[in-house]
């Protein structure tokens, strides 16, 4: 199972940095990251694989949010299928 | 890797337009349970609903957190309990308290099934089991009762539609220290589905497999948002836009349903593709018409922009879903959308044009609130009138109609939460008593002789 996190917000230095530490002591591996600004807002998509990590999907979600409030980000993590399930036919 | 766009999409329909799944509903038949006597029969309704639902709280929030989509309502539907406490209908209370004990159990907000099946002919214990209704729902606080009255291929039931206004009167004056609370949880029907997750009309059909699970879609504010950002656009242009996006409302819909089903245990049965608003703004079914370009919703255009939007939402949610049912297009409750509220306040919105309306959307007159001293015959006129058009089309049509006790026109009744406020509306004042107390059956239309 893979899940994708999203970090939106105001552009600042580090972010990248943050989230991607936050991650490792999770043992959340990161598989494809891609970023980019739009509008001034930083926006980040990453594809994890949580398989690693003993925490449940749910609860890295929670504390990614959490982490996110902390740095002024919006962090989402979701199951990959969601997207794929609205996006894809 | 996914693409921002679609990404981002998701995250603010989620976030700023609402989306959410309404509800996922767990059926479970009750069928097993009939034993000797009502005691012995409540107690195993009670154990099995407990037992067979036990993890849906826990099981619909991991589901939430895991795919970053609100689940707003989880709830039950059970066979119809007439049919399970025919052979002592006296009793039938017992059995609706130990629903409303097992629900409360479960920390599910509703439970449906407190129904019956009339839509032919009542038998003895069927008219025990409806006198036991308001009793009940004035006694209980989950659970919802329904009553199917009519079908396009047996006709209408008039006795039952005559008894069905005294039924409503008195679950009224039964709540009537709650504004007549007890009618938001009473709905009349004709085609009623057997697979319906939205409440109050819930029940779990006799044709359907042990326990499944049926979800609830919603996303009126995903489809207001995407009309808004093509404010030129002609209609065909409109009904293209709204597909798509019913699609992928749909989409998610259906991966829920799925995964649900599979973690409780129970077989996947419907995705509802119905637009189902909630009183907050930007989450309502009116407000989706006046973006389609009226003034007001209510006022001539409507029913025609309704009729267009529920046919787009079908199409689009038809191919997101590998099994589509329950009532599946557009709701219009009026206390339960704010811009249906503030039409009718304004005198825009009126019975009538609702009426007309349910000839094209989805269910009917909606927590619609009329005059307490509204007489049980021309509650039955209303229904009769609804059903006549859900026989003669082919299509659910339904009523929930709350006569609030001591309120007039231009008082309001007040619910909270998901039920919202609804303004009194007028109901005309001519009587219909004559007809309605013919009583018998309206025969089956002439397209019913398929065969």
């Amino acid at each position: 199972m893979r899940a994708v996190v999203t970090v939106v917000g105001k552009d600042k230095t580090g972010i990248i940095s943050k989230v991607s530490t936050f991650l490792a002591e999770r043992k959340v591996n990161i598989l494809d990251i891609s970023q980019t600004i739009m509008d001034e807002y930083f926006a980040m998509i990453m594809l994890v694989d949580p398989s690693g990590s003993d925490m449940e999907l749910a609860a890295l979600a929670e504390e990614c949010q959490k982490m996110g409030q902390k740095i002024g980000m919006s962090i989402h993590v979701q199951h990959e299928d969601i997207f794929n399930a609205m996006h894809n036919i | 890797m996914f693409n921002y766009k679609d990404v981002l999409e998701t995250i603010d329909m989620i976030e700023r337009e609402h989306l959410d799944i309404r509800t996922v509903t767990m059926g479970i038949s009750l069928l097993p349970c009939i034993r000797a006597t009502a005691e012995e029969t409540a107690r195993c309704v009670y154990d099995t609903v407990c037992k067979k639902a036990e993890n849906i709280v826990k099981v619909t929030g991991e589901l939430s957190r895991e795919y970053g989509i609100p689940i707003v309502n989880k709830r039950v539907s059970v066979t119809p309990v007439s049919l399970i406490c025919a052979p002592f209908a006296d009793k039938s209370a017992l059995i609706g308290r130990a629903l409303d004990d097992a629900a409360s159990e479960l920390g599910i907000d509703f439970l449906g099934g407190y129904s019956a099946l009339l839509h032919k002919g009542m038998a003895d214990y069927e008219q025990k089991f409806l006198l036991s209704i308001p009793e009940v729902l004035a006694s209980t606080d989950r659970l919802c009762s329904s009553v199917n009255v009519g079908s396009s291929k047996s006709g209408i039931n008039m006795d039952a539609v005559a008894l069905m206004g005294r039924i409503i009167k008195d679950t009224a004056k039964a709540t009537a220290d709650r504004d007549g609370f007890g009618c938001a949880k009473l709905v009349v029907f004709c085609n009623a589905v057997e697979d319906n997750p939205f409440m109050a009309g819930a029940f779990h059909g006799v044709g359907e497999s042990d326990t499944v699970i049926n979800v609830g879609v919603s996303g009126p504010g995903v489809v207001q948002h995407a009309i808004e950002a093509i404010p030129d656009a002609d209609l065909s242009d409109l009904a293209e836009m709204i597909k798509r996006t019913a699609f992928k409302i749909t989409r998610a819909g259906q991966l829920i349903a799925k995964e649900a089903a599979k973690r409780l245990n129970a077989q996947f049965g419907i995705v509802d593709l119905s637009l189902a608003p909630t009183p907050a703004r930007g989450d309502s079914v009116a407000q989706i018409l006046e973006e389609m370009g009226l003034e007001c919703v209510g006022t001539h255009g409507t029913t025609a922009c309704l009729a267009m939007l529920n046919d787009a939402v079908k199409k689009g949610g038809v191919m997101a879903s590998s099994r589509v049912g329950g009532l599946s297009g557009a709701f219009i409750p009026v206390s339960e959308d704010i811009g249906m509220i503030e039409a009718a306040e304004k005198g825009v919105l009126c019975l009538d044009k609702l009426e007309a309306m349910t000839a094209v959307c989805s269910v009917g007159l909606d927590m619609i609130a009329v005059p307490g001293d509204t007489s049980a015959d021309t509650i039955s006129a209303i229904i009769a009138d609804e059903a006549a058009i859900g026989m003669i089309n082919n299509k659910t049509t339904a009523v929930r109609i709350i006569p609030a006790p001591g309120k007039r026109v231009g008082d309001q009744v007040n619910f909270g939460g998901l039920l919202g406020r609804a303004p009194i509306m007028p109901v005309h004042e001519s009587s219909a008593s004559k007809f309605i107390r013919r009583g018998g059956l309206i025969p089956a239309p002439i397209h019913s002789n398929k065969n």
